[in-house]
């Protein structure tokens, strides 16, 4: 069947099967493969990405529950000029990643959170990254960047 | 995270971005889950239902008929291949031959055109068992009337790894056995004033790397080449070559990115199957597991551990003996090195005059254990750091100064026979306790510790590399060592910046490809800062050495004549940075130098361990008396690194590797009821989420320059995991008076002690 939805600000169109996930869909049609799949029963985070803002687990949302919504993955979020969103740059400055695996889900999930909540409390972005696991940091440089990240989308909004 | 900067190196020591960081924040970093070959198929694994049982028979046509289907493979299909491996013990089928030893185990492989149908065409294949009856315990395993898991005889892998005897395959359920002694207990014990002594069980635990276990195999005529998530290539491909009876030069193994290890990526895992897959589909072939179907994979050796320690009456620790049963599961994997390791560990880092430990691991019809970060060490830490909280309090000294006054010294040969101690246990323990707030007052309900570990880490010293210095004055860095997330990517090339005085961001990795990589023994034991930074460092001074002959060349003047300086060299009034030495001597400016490192156990790394790897971590918990609930008010590691290249990753490893230990002390735990895991799933395994997260955490690091590695660094990464079970457990006694000899302290298991104390 035929989908047809927004991704990354630019219209799409692809062919899928009926039981294709959207993380399938990412991964294997369209090539985004920073979309990482993990846990595959909606409990790790790590194939967050934005359905109409919201946050959604991609290795368990079909792509036709997509079709004619606003997309918006990992690869999105970085400028034409190569500039990063100030969430990506605050995950370097902070070290709030290891491995890596976790961190495209993190800072969709952070996104989420920081659109929505321009300066949330250390209570309010535990509260809403509790969904997204991460084995290697300890999550405490994830917490720091996303408090930093609020620190400099503020700033840029003061502009 | 801020780094405490400690020299006045210019790029060392300096908190410097992670040069993968870019990469790993926009996804563009490429994980084998991620890579397609032209021609790729896909496999998926039939597994066994049954924890032990003779295979009867596998019909494997209808499976075959089915639509995009290219082949099954089965244990009866391996003709023409060794299909036993194992780096310590060859004891593991590549898929289960003529009997299934847990269930979970992999008996077929269908490969596919697509994940899809593979995943269909499993159910179309029959296998016919008989069962035999399962064990699941040590205990179990060693009762007269147990049936045997391993009815061959097999040798001790090439790789093996261990010092001791190899005794698995000689007609008993034993894996390994390892035993160390000095002094006399016996008699420590009866002149001894105070003596704590105790059982105590260390859980089952899963790794949980977020990447599972991936591969892609292509087997031709060329030899065999693979792409897997593996932490040590070089291992892997020692394996392969066995199995296919291949020269070394055949067999490639490259690795990218890796999505997490914590040792459960050591060693050999997927690999042998799917070069099967690709020798039998003759095409490129795809094997990526499900994280349910890594659970079925690896996972810790849980230890069952009785252990006595003895103090005299001035309070010196005067003796320790422990006898440990671990459970290895169906196959040895790393466990035999697991045993050695646990088994040195049990003295901890203190100065005990007579010691006796006995340790021995079983075979059982349950999933393979093998390397879990900390390597035996949390397993024997847990009764290890109990009971010097247990011996404190029957003395009547408080448990942080009783301690210090029986922690080993700087320089003390506290292990005969080993190197020398090469921490400062007494600012480590110092540093904790402040940031704990040791000696304040604590609310009720509350309780607080410190404790500590220290391993014989570093693994083998075996390690070579190459660094390229270009025409342009760039350099390139051939490692053996795996990006984990560890930050191997940037504390290596920092060091080569260092070391040629030449710009961070010119130097770059090419990483873990046997074909093209120098040979490295392993990417574990936290060895890699050590003893890949030392070769990295000698290979670029072997590099500056052939520039000086280069330049006196150029220059037509004797090399003692030459004098380095930061960047180049100068001779006389004449200076020349590395791009103009390297372009005069080739007159273009192109080519190029190469450093070598050839690292082994000699020199200064003769004596093992190659370091102690030290650490203290401090905890503040609060207990819920009514439901048995923890809470983590205070977290503090304290890393005792002789030197961090980079302080922000040597700290973050430390918390990342704390909180998989809070993970165990008060939740993690895989549970096998009868011959099934229940919960192998991650709805099902607890881990630490962002609500875990302790109230207030504070990371330290301990630099004194004291190690072997360059500048004075010595690893971290494992430590602060070690003595979290212990220190919860120590804090629980504290907190609400009972003594918890289990991890993790679930709340049912608090909530049960406590309701036992009221009576």
């Amino acid at each position: 069947m035929n989908l047809q939805f927004t991704l990354n600000g630019k219209p799409c169109s692809v062919e899928c099967e009926p039981a294709d996930t959207l993380a399938e869909v990412l991964r294997n049609q369209l090539n985004l493969n920073g979309t990482k799949v993990s846990c595959e029963v909606q409990v790790c985070g790590a194939c967050t990405v934005l359905v109409d803002n919201l946050p959604v687990s991609a290795c368990t949302y079909l792509a036709y529950e997509a079709r004619g919504k606003n997309l918006l993955t990992v690869e999105g979020l970085e400028k034409a000029d190569g500039t990063l969103h100030p969430i990506q740059q605050a995950f370097i400055d902070e070290f709030a990643f290891q491995c890596g695996y976790c961190t495209p889900g993190m800072i969709m999930a952070a996104k989420s959170l920081l659109d929505e909540n321009p300066s949330p409390s250390r209570e309010e972005i535990i509260h809403h990254m509790d969904g997204n696991i991460c084995r290697c940091t300890g999550y405490v440089p994830i917490v720091a960047a996303i408090q930093r990240a609020a620190g400099m989308m503020t700033k840029e909004s003061k502009k | 995270m801020s780094g405490e900067k400690q020299t006045d190196f210019q790029i060392v020591n300096h908190a410097i971005p992670r040069r993968d960081g870019r990469v790993k924040v926009t996804g563009k970093a490429q994980y084998v889950a991620d890579l397609r070959l032209i021609g790729m198929a896909y496999a998926k694994v039939l597994r066994s239902p049954l924890a032990h049982g003779k295979i009867i028979s596998i019909d494997k046509s209808k499976a075959e008929a089915h639509a995009g289907v290219y082949c099954v493979v089965t244990g009866f299909d391996l003709d023409g291949l060794n299909p036993y491996f194992g780096h310590a013990v060859k004891d593991h089928p590549l898929l289960a031959i003529d009997k299934v030893r847990y269930a979970g185990e992999p008996v077929a492989a269908v490969v596919a055109v697509d994940e899809r149908s593979a995943f269909e065409a499993l159910e179309l294949i029959d296998v016919k068992y008989e069962e035999l009856k399962g064990i699941f315990t040590p205990q179990e395993a060693l009762a007269k009337d147990a049936p045997l898991l391993h009815e061959r005889k097999f040798e001790a892998g090439a790789l093996r790894g261990f010092e001791g005897d190899v005794t698995a395959g000689k007609g008993t359920n034993i894996c390994q056995t390892h035993k160390i002694q000095w002094g006399d207990v016996e008699k420590a014990f009866k002149e001894a004033a105070t003596v704590v002594e105790g059982d105590y069980y260390f859980p089952m635990t899963y790794a949980y790397a977020m990447e599972p276990y991936v591969a892609i195999a292509d087997v031709t005529d060329q030899g065999v080449n693979i792409y897997s998530s593996a932490q040590h290539p070089f291992m892997v491909r020692h394996d392969l070559k066995s199995i296919f009876n291949l020269p070394v030069s055949k067999v490639r193994l490259i690795v990218p990115f890796v999505g997490g290890g914590y040792g459960s990526k050591s060693y050999t895992k997927v690999e042998p199957l799917v070069a099967a897959c690709s020798w039998k589909a003759k095409r490129p072939v795809k094997l990526q597991l499900t994280v349910e179907e890594a659970m079925l994979t690896t996972r810790s050796d849980d230890a069952y551990t009785w252990m006595r320690t003895a103090a005299d009456k001035n309070g010196k620790i005067i003796a320790r003996q422990a006898k440990i049963l671990m459970n290895t599961g169906a196959y040895a994997e790393n466990s035999p090195l697991v045993v050695e390791k646990s088994t040195n560990r049990c003295v901890g880092p203190y100065a005990i005059p007579n010691v006796l430990i006995e340790n021995m691991s079983l075979y059982t019809n349950t999933v393979p254990a093998s390397s879990y970060r900390g390597f035996g060490c949390a397993q024997v830490t847990l009764p290890g750091e109990s009971q010097i909280d247990e011996l404190a309090a029957k003395i009547g000294k408080d448990p942080y100064e009783f301690r210090l006054e029986n922690a080993a010294k700087p320089g003390e040969e506290f292990f005969p026979g080993m190197r020398p101690f090469d921490g400062t246990l007494k600012q480590d323990l110092d540093t904790a306790a402040k940031a704990i707030g040791w000696g304040t007052p604590l609310a009720k309900g509350h309780g607080r510790t410190v404790a500590i570990s220290g391993s014989d880490a570093g693994a083998y010293p075996l390690t070579s590399t190459a660094v390229r210095v270009h025409a342009d004055g760039s350099a390139t860095i051939m490692t053996g060592s795996t990006e984990l997330g560890q930050g191997s990517h940037t504390v290596l090339p920092q060091i080569a910046a260092e070391e040629l005085g030449i710009a961070y961001d010119k130097v770059n990795v090419v990483s873990s490809d046997t074909a093209i990589t120098p040979y490295d023994r392993s990417t574990g034991a936290s060895r890699t800062t050590t003893l890949m930074g030392s070769a990295v460092q000698e290979a670029c001074q072997e590099a500056i050495q052939q520039m000086v002959v280069m330049a006196a060349d150029v220059l037509k003047v004797k090399k003692e004549q030459i004098e380095t300086v930061r960047g180049g060299i100068r001779c006389g009034e004449v200076q020349l940075d590395w791009s103009q030495v390297i372009s005069k001597f080739y007159a273009l400016p192109d080519g190029e130098v190469i450093g070598r490192s050839y690292i082994r156990k000699s020199g200064k790394f003769a004596a093992l361990p190659v370091f102690w790897e030290a650490a203290a971590t401090g905890v503040e918990i609060s207990v819920d008396e009514d439901t048995g609930k923890i809470t983590m008010e205070k977290l503090a590691t304290v890393g005792d690194v002789g030197l961090a290249i980079n302080p922000a990753l040597a700290e973050g490893q430390d918390i990342g590797a704390a909180t998989m230990g809070m993970g165990i002390g008060l939740f993690e735990e895989l549970v096998y009821e009868g011959s099934q895991l229940m919960n192998g799933s991650i709805l099902d395994y607890r881990l630490p989420r962002f609500s875990d997260l302790p109230k207030q955490v504070e990371l330290h690091l301990v630099q004194n320059r004291d190690g072997v590695g360059p500048y004075g660094a010595k690893g971290g990464g494992e430590a602060s995991l070690n003595s979290m079970a212990a220190n919860i457990a120590n804090a629980v006694d504290c907190a609400v008076g009972v003594r918890i000899r289990q991890a993790p302290l679930t709340p049912e298991r608090v909530w049960r002690a406590l309701k036992e104390k009221k009576g």
